[in-house]
């Protein structure tokens, strides 16, 4: 990684673990939901094994969603932004982006894979499938703020664009969930194959690693007052 | 004394240029068809001929159309539930159009700035939403007494829930920003961003095993639908589209004239402002 762009990981990564921002609340909102779904449907130990895993895919979706939109809206607040923008020539926009996304993967959803294999414990899922759950949840959920991204670029002007920016971004995570579920479930099953899911599932984080930053980084060039 | 010369020197070509360019500064530039339409005022008045046209066209289409539909024989398997199809395929088939158009007008804003692509973009969402949500209910409504049961989480109707979702998305979107150009460009990314969708829907009875047919009209090898079927389902696609673009262009329509009242509001607004306060009326 250049120097600027390892600066920009390290101080992104340090703003987002450091106390009052949402990482922390990001963990917690993971375990709620986690935590909610028994309640929901019931202690069956038998069922909670099946659906385990998806329920973890889930909750790691939806609490990767909870801080997208401060993504860029902090450094549009003090102006950060802007210097980013136009430092365009010498470090492309796209490329900034992306370590962005990095960061916030690091200091939001990172944190969620790692506690994973605890709560696939309590949610009875067999050891294979834990630890398939997590190779997912790992290989996966980069995907998340990459997509995120260009929600987040697109509603960085709207004054609560929190809201906006999970119900277009989530239509777009549907692949993802489905390939990193299926992968679990081919894992865990037996006649369902482990490596093709897996396999497109890391494709399709490659697949919007490039999209969304792009896409992001066009958005972001044309929200500007 | 070097600099007045050099001011002198580049004030004679300036002269020489105008002379030689003015002729062709003067003229118009040469419009093409499409950057015609730019003008507003013009794409009102082409609209106001089109659409009384275009309705009439699509009405007398669909007339015939419906009229093969109930016509056609039955299906030996299906029975009278195969009459859904004649407007169910129609629908989806529109879903996708109406997506696509949409991406066009999306390249249209994005890399050509033509102003009434954004026009275009924000009156074909909620139309499109619409015959999303039809394609679905009808397709429920066909599934109940053939697969028994109204919804199954296939790839394709997945996909084209999916679909729906991304219409609300987008009209969520245009929604919230009041400033139609930013609103434009941030409506016109998420549509290209979104058009990934489209050849999943397409493609999704092929590469997945599903519950949902397989194309049949679309082939390579031609169609595997019997020609006494295939033809009133060919005029009522064709009805519809015809619909479709005569509800698109009334939507326009009526979204330049609501950016030209909110542009007048403003004017009047300002100069109610502007105004010393003894001169107001009232």
């Amino acid at each position: 990684m250049p120097r600027p762009m390892l600066a920009l990981y390290l101080r992104e990564t340090r703003l987002g673990v450091r106390a009052g921002s949402g990482a922390l609340t990001g963990i917690l909102f993971f375990l709620a939901v986690i935590a909610v779904i028994p309640f929901g449907v019931g202690p069956d130990l038998n069922l909670l094994a099946r659906i385990g895993p998806a329920i973890l895919w889930i909750g790691a979706l939806l609490a990767g969603l909870l801080g997208l939109e401060r993504l860029f809206q902090a450094d549009r607040e003090d102006g950060s932004l802007d210097l980013l923008i136009a430092a365009d020539r010498r470090h492309m926009l796209a490329a900034t982006v992306f370590v962005k996304c990095l960061a916030h993967w690091t200091a939001n959803i990172l944190p969620l894979v790692a506690v994973s294999p605890l709560l696939g414990l309590f949610m009875n899922v067999p050891p294979f499938g834990i630890g398939a759950a997590t190779l997912t949840l790992l290989v996966g959920t980069p995907a998340i703020p990459f997509i995120g991204a260009v929600g987040a670029a697109l509603a960085v002007a709207l004054p609560r664009g929190g809201l906006l920016v999970s119900v277009l971004v989530l239509p777009l995570t549907i692949p993802v969930l489905i390939f990193g579920v299926s992968a679990v479930r081919g894992a865990v099953a037996d006649p369902d194959p482990f490596l093709p899911a897996f396999l497109i599932l890391a494709a399709l984080t490659l697949f919007f690693g490039v999209i969304g930053p792009l896409a992001a980084a066009m958005a972001l060039r044309w929200s500007g007052d | 004394m070097k600099r007045r010369r050099t001011s002198a020197a580049t004030g004679r070509i300036a002269n020489r240029a105008k002379q030689r360019y003015l002729p062709i500064m003067n003229q118009p530039p040469k419009q093409t068809r499409l950057m015609a339409l730019a003008n507003p005022t013009r794409f009102l008045s082409l609209a106001d001929r089109l659409v009384p046209w275009l309705g009439a066209l699509s009405l007398a289409v669909l007339v015939v159309g419906l009229y093969l539909a109930f016509t056609a024989p039955e299906d030996y398997q299906q029975g009278i539930t195969v009459r859904i199809m004649y407007i169910h395929v129609p629908f989806a088939w529109i879903a996708m159009f109406c997506y696509s158009l949409m991406a066009a007008s999306a390249l249209g804003t994005l890399v050509w700035k033509h102003p009434l692509a954004d026009v275009s973009l924000k009156a074909a969402a909620p139309i499109g939403a619409v015959f999303t949500a039809l394609a679905l209910f009808t397709g429920s409504v066909w599934g109940k007494p053939m697969w028994g049961t109204w919804w199954v989480w296939d790839a394709r109707l997945t996909s084209v829930f999916v679909l729906f979702l991304m219409y609300l998305g987008i009209v969520a979107l245009t929604r919230a920003m009041d400033d139609p150009a930013r609103s434009a460009r941030a409506a016109a990314i998420l549509t290209l961003v979104g058009f990934i969708n489209i050849p999943i829907i397409k493609f999704s009875v092929d590469w997945w095993n599903t519950l949902h047919q397989p194309a049949s009209v679309f082939r390579l090898d031609g169609p595997t639908i019997h020609a006494s079927l295939l033809w009133p389902l060919l005029v009522c696609a064709l009805g519809f589209t015809l619909l479709f673009l005569t509800l698109h262009l009334m939507a326009m329509r009526a979204e330049v004239w609501r950016r030209r009242v909110a542009a007048m509001r403003r004017l009047s607004a300002r100069a109610a402002d502007l105004r010393p306060a003894g001169v107001r009326a009232g």
